[in-house]
């Protein structure tokens, strides 16, 4: 039944130095384990060519890409994680005090809401209208990256995040 | 994939709820390994249709969020996520 074929070792140590490197440069920091970081790194190369986009290795995955929008590496949850709890929820990512050794690592419990608090949520978005909202003040509307929280005001979203390289699917209207 | 038996000693019917990609279930797959427990498992992520719908409501009878790894101790005591100590006391002598 699975058929799928194993990341070749080399294929998965180069991933896990491009994770790293993106890591480094914008201000976040992978888990120093290599070992660990590329068991994760694997699962995302594995996730990916499964799914179709990277979803987080320690959570079940729907296979629906709108589904999963919020678990796709890295996650809209690992910024808080790393800020309460050191690390993400698979702790592919540390706090910069977990790094050097001045927090301890434990288990991350799981932030997402379960599939019917999710449901709950889009039933609520869906039946509020941010045209309402004072916007209309503004000359434009204002997006905010679920992943790390930065804002622009621009017409459109940009592309690309500017900060944590988000693709412009995880931005969401913000005013 | 169907639910794979690991032979050990009888310390109750245990059951890991694992996904095949995930580092936290294979820690406790290691984990109930060095124990020599037995007990049984699934990767759930490799499930397809209604014994996936199946199993994921099983895990949710126990653990609502539905997340992994969650270990089963006789169909009563859950264990979510790689909690080393408390694996280790629920399953010695």
């Amino acid at each position: 039944m699975n058929q799928e074929q194993e990341p070749e070792v080399r294929e998965v140590q180069e991933f896990r130095r491009l994770l790293d490197n993106e890591a480094e440069d914008f201000g976040y920091h992978l888990n120093p384990d290599v070992d660990f970081t590329e068991d994760l790194a694997r699962g995302l190369i594995v996730n990916e060519r499964r799914y179709g986009y990277r979803s987080c290795p320690c959570r079940l995955a729907s296979g629906e890409e709108e589904e999963d929008q919020d678990i796709v590496c890295p996650c809209d949850y690992r910024d808080p994680d790393l800020e309460e709890f050191g690390a993400c929820y698979c702790a592919l990512y540390v706090s910069e005090d977990v790094l050097k050794g001045k927090k301890e690592l434990g288990p991350v419990p799981e932030r997402r809401p379960s599939l019917d608090e999710r449901a709950k949520k889009r039933d609520t978005l869906a039946g509020s209208d941010i045209s309402a909202t004072p916007s209309a003040e503004l000359s434009h509307p204002v997006w905010r990256c679920k992943v790390c929280g930065y804002l622009c005001a621009r017409d459109e979203p940009p592309g690309i995040c500017p900060i944590c390289k988000a693709k412009r699917d995880r931005f969401e209207r913000f005013i | 994939m169907a639910m794979e038996h690991v032979k050990g000693e009888d310390r109750g019917n245990v059951v890991l709820y694992a996904l095949s990609t995930c580092v936290w279930c294979k820690k406790t797959k290691e984990l109930l390994k060095n124990l020599g427990v037995d007990y049984s498992y699934v990767y759930v992520d490799l499930l397809k249709g209604k014994a996936r719908e199946d199993t994921v409501e099983e895990v949710k009878r126990h653990n609502v969020k539905c997340t992994f790894p969650t270990v089963i101790i006789n169909n009563e005591k859950c264990i979510v996520g790689y909690k080393e100590t408390e694996l280790k006391e629920a399953l010695s002598r």
